[in-house]
């Protein structure tokens, strides 16, 4: 028996160790390497865990994702030059979903960008965060300062349970709304927290200094509604929430329309453009992309993975970026580009797995409803 | 009935001129949530080795190798219905097919239960 080879993300470097790796390992978790860094793939299994995170509330540690710190002179202007959306109109204590584009419009990576009054946070993912710095560094003005803040870590709790859980520890967190930040203190330590996540479901993301981790991921799963939840957990759950994976869903090849990510280009940038790739982009949001990326439903039981190509009839037409057993939903669902003529939710296409073919239906995404707290009191 | 597994965390058990292979305790244990197994076709001729089933998991496929030669006779079906069987009874009811034993003496290579709790023990 042996593990059918799929695209691998080691380089040539040597793993790294997560400031929290002796915590996992002692949390029984099974670590593989990701991004770089040894990674707890799950510790009590992934189908225990996803489904624990849509009832109650899990700790996920996204300490290999890069945190940057931007500030100086009309940075906001600066990073709009690099980035779609209305960075200007952030307001203090707010949050947006971003891309980084290359000059023909191409994803280099999906983002989180946070107005912190002072500066502008940015998170952007492990697995590419050294090109990032360095297209940041070559194109950003000499007057706007790049810090990248390897002494903090990031956990993530995520589920329904995560804001009685973290309110115990950080009050103020409960007064926080779905991409909203804010400083506090835990513990005598500077903490940032933000209401965000990449599960679909509500939750926070806590930026803190590595020395504090493990007594914080301590106190968190020290309680009944918290577990610790895996990278396995974490891609099946936001497959369901139709939330796209940098370096599978997107690439420097695809366009935020294609991807279906035109949400991320603000009102203003569409009038104005003046963004990496404006042409094309600007493009096809009036006319229609030659491609989208669709949510597929999988008849049947056969997972459906990354790479398995899509036909309508004997045609090949597009091919599969993610997918898997979805354990919320109990049956296989993917994600993948289709021409625009077969993007229609309802449209019936099919897989190829093994030689054999899947019948598949396109679907509107989430598979798993989102369930962000926008208000207060709601 | 002896048993005998494979450094590929197969096992087969004989009997006569038959046997039934499935995947190890240890295997499923590694492989974690078992969602989707495909088995061979009877009459599907196996070469020690060689592939002869896949078995999913949430988190990818794998292949499942034949132990030795032979024939297939049956493919377990009750898989199709049930993947978890695979992870709740691994070395009984979880079984992947039945087989006709093509030539006997590559069991001779093959490691018995100790040697291979020995093998397991020291990846």
């Amino acid at each position: 028996m042996s593990e059918i080879e799929q695209t691998g993300d080691e380089g040539a470097v040597e793993t790294q160790a997560l400031s929290l790796d002796a915590w996992h390992r002692a949390q029984g978790g099974r670590m593989v390497e990701f991004a770089g860094y040894w990674m707890p793939i799950q510790y009590e299994g992934i189908m225990a865990e996803h489904l624990w995170v849509r009832e109650n509330a899990g700790l996920f540690d996204v300490s290999h994702m890069g945190q940057l710190l931007i500030s100086g002179d009309k940075v906001a202007e600066a990073l709009e030059t690099l980035v779609p959306g209305d960075i200007s109109a952030l307001k203090p204590g707010r949050m947006r979903y971003s891309l980084l584009l290359d000059e023909d419009g191409g994803i280099l990576d999906d983002l989180m960008i946070t107005n912190e009054g002072d500066q502008f946070g940015i998170v952007v993912n492990g697995a590419v965060k050294w090109e990032d710095i360095g297209h940041l560094r070559e194109n950003l003005p000499d007057d706007i300062t790049l810090n990248h803040n390897e002494d903090y870590g990031l956990l993530a709790l995520q589920g329904p349970k995560a804001v009685v859980a973290l309110a115990r520890l950080v009050p103020e967190s409960a007064g926080l709304v779905f991409m909203q930040a804010t400083r506090a203190t835990w513990n005598g330590h500077a903490i940032a927290i933000s209401r965000s996540g990449y599960t679909g479901e509500d939750g926070f993301e806590i930026s803190l200094p590595n020395e504090a981790l493990t007594d914080f991921a301590d106190a968190l799963c020290a309680m009944d509604e918290v577990k610790p939840i895996g990278l396995g957990a974490r891609d099946s759950l936001r497959l369901e929430a139709g939330l796209p994976l940098y370096g599978h869903d997107l690439d420097p090849a695809i366009d935020p329309v294609e991807a279906d990510l035109a949400f991320a280009i603000s009102k203003r940038r569409r009038e104005e453009g003046g963004f990496p790739g404006a042409a094309r982009i600007l493009g096809h949001l009036a006319d229609g992309s030659p491609r989208k990326r669709v949510g597929l439903l999988v008849e049947g039981k056969l997972p459906v993975r990354e790479g398995a190509k899509l036909f309508d009839g004997n045609t090949e037409i597009g091919v599969v970026t993610s997918g898997g057993f979805a354990p919320s939903v109990g049956a296989p669902i993917a994600m993948g580009y289709v021409p625009r003529d077969h993007a229609e939710p309802g449209t019936a296409i099919a897989a190829e797995v093994r030689g054999k073919r899947v019948a598949c239906t396109v679907t509107a995404m989430p598979f798993i409803p989102h369930r962000y707290v926008r208000k207060q009191g709601a | 009935m002896p048993r005998y597994y494979t450094e590929e965390h197969e096992w087969i058990d004989v009997d006569g001129d038959v046997a039934t292979v499935g995947i190890t305790d240890f295997a499923q244990g590694q492989l974690g949530d078992i969602v989707f197994v495909e088995v061979p076709d009877t009459g599907a001729e196996l070469s020690q080795g060689g592939d002869a089933a896949v078995v999913e998991s949430v988190k990818a496929a794998s292949d499942v190798y034949a132990p030795v030669d032979g024939t297939v006779t049956e493919g377990n079906g009750q898989l199709e219905e049930d993947p978890a069987l695979v992870n709740s009874d691994p070395e009984g009811e979880g079984w992947f097919f039945r087989m006709t034993l093509g030539d006997k003496s590559q069991l001779e290579g093959l490691m018995d239960a100790k040697a291979y709790k020995a093998f397991c023990d020291a990846l």
